[in-house]
């Protein structure tokens, strides 16, 4: 039999061991994710990725795909399910892209106008965060952060540092630096640092690079999210 | 002979904002007079009405809320207007007024007008005639129901020609890529 599968309507091939988000990238197919990174192992916390397998949701990025499974993605519900949870997002944290100098490279964005987000619904929580900029090239700005923890298993599982972590549960979770004083520049934290390059969001930032592409000419804003293969690569 | 169509009447205002959306809106340019084939305008800083007429059929909102009176005129549209439209990232959330949201309103008024550089004898405003400013800056949708939305700081010409052609089509306003920005 075929290793195959059906993503609204469309056959799908997979290798064992694939997981459904896997398996339909490969086949040029988009599923919306944020904490999800083709080099990481999945972590399956945004659920931006959730289909529904065989009328059941679940998340694409950590379900193996499996002959004659029947997934649907694209379909208005679970787009309004996605859609509300990345308001959630906007909402939770201080996300004002046109103070942004991630703006038009943003993940969050990106997806958020993929999925028509037209505004963010719900009452702003307006946290108050700090900014890190004790390291010389790196700037830390908790405000964007949605918690997708690529930082912290870029830095634990490639760099082998662990300079990143989630502290707190629920609704306090926050990222931390893991130093004494928690400042970025008290660890061995570096520009060249796999975990430097894959913030899906604008909180990681070089230094004194900030608007070297001008707005208008950034990666989403020559092609929308969907068509743009591994969103985080080349920034 | 068909009677001329009604047009529609259109409302704008700036709460806090800056004008950087009713500019962007005047750069639809030429357009402007095709739409005035349209509509006409109630209420606005373009006409200087001060007043929203009752059954005005589109409002236009920029700008959050930063004090009583940005509440009041919101209401205002509200009761009045048939569909309500906010434009621009403060109107959407907060945007750069929102920025002083994690900061006590005192505090921001006592350095403003008593401890900042080069102040002496400085006293917080406190005119009756000036509206009160509320503790945080709110997104219009946290006070009434909106209808339409158009993201960006400023959003474009084309956006906002896009949603307003939509309408009065009398279809659902739709941003495709490249129209839809919220920087």
């Amino acid at each position: 039999m075929s290793h195959t599968f059906t993503l609204d309507g469309k056959v799908i091939p997979f290798t064992e061991g694939q997981t459904i988000i896997q398996a339909a990238s490969a086949a040029g197919v988009f599923i919306p994710h944020l904490c999800y990174h083709p080099e990481f192992k999945p972590h399956g916390s945004c659920k931006l990725c959730t289909v529904k397998v065989n009328g059941r949701h679940t998340a694409s990025c950590t379900m193996r795909a499996a002959v004659g499974m029947v997934v649907e993605s694209e379909t208005e519900e679970i787009n309004a399910e996605r859609r509300a949870l990345t308001q959630m997002l906007f909402v939770e944290g201080n996300h004002f892209c046109p103070s942004c100098e991630q703006s038009g490279n943003c993940q969050l964005q990106a997806t958020a106008y993929h999925l028509g987000m037209m505004s963010a619904h719900y009452d702003h929580f307006f946290p108050n965060r700090a900014v890190d900029a004790s390291h010389p090239e790196v700037l830390l700005d908790f405000n964007r952060c949605i918690l997708c923890s690529l930082c912290v298993r870029a830095s634990r599982d490639v760099d082998g540092k662990n300079v990143f972590a989630l502290s707190g549960r629920g609704i306090k979770t926050h990222l931390i630096v893991n130093a004494k004083s928690g400042q970025l520049a008290d660890t061995d934290f570096t520009l060249a640092d796999k975990a430097a390059q894959v913030c899906p969001v604008g909180v990681i930032l070089t230094k004194r690079r900030g608007f070297a592409v001008p707005i208008g000419e950034r990666k989403f804003d020559k092609a929308p999210i969907s068509e743009t293969a591994e969103t985080t690569e080349g920034r | 002979m068909n009677a001329p169509k009604k047009k529609l009447k259109v409302a704008t205002t700036s709460l806090a904002g800056c004008f950087g959306c009713h500019m962007s809106f005047l750069d639809i340019d030429e357009r402007l007079f095709t739409l005035l084939d349209h509509i006409e305008f109630d209420r606005s800083p373009l006409t200087d009405i001060k007043v929203v007429s009752p059954g005005t059929d589109i409002g236009i909102i920029e700008g959050g809320l930063c004090n009583a009176e940005n509440v009041h005129v919101l209401r205002e549209f509200r009761q009045n207007c048939t569909t309500l439209i906010a434009i621009g990232a403060c109107a959407i959330n907060g945007g750069l007024p929102a920025q002083r949201n994690h900061l006590p309103l005192t505090a921001i008024l006592e350095e403003v007008y008593h401890t900042g550089h080069g102040l002496a004898n400085g006293m917080i405003p406190n005119d009756p005639e000036l509206p009160l400013p509320l503790n945080k800056v709110h997104p219009i949708h946290e006070v009434v129901k909106i209808d339409y939305f158009i993201p960006g700081c400023p959003p474009s010409a084309d956006a906002i020609w896009k949603v307003l052609t939509d309408l009065l089509a009398g279809k659902e306003p739709e941003l495709g890529h490249g129209l839809m920005h919220y920087d």
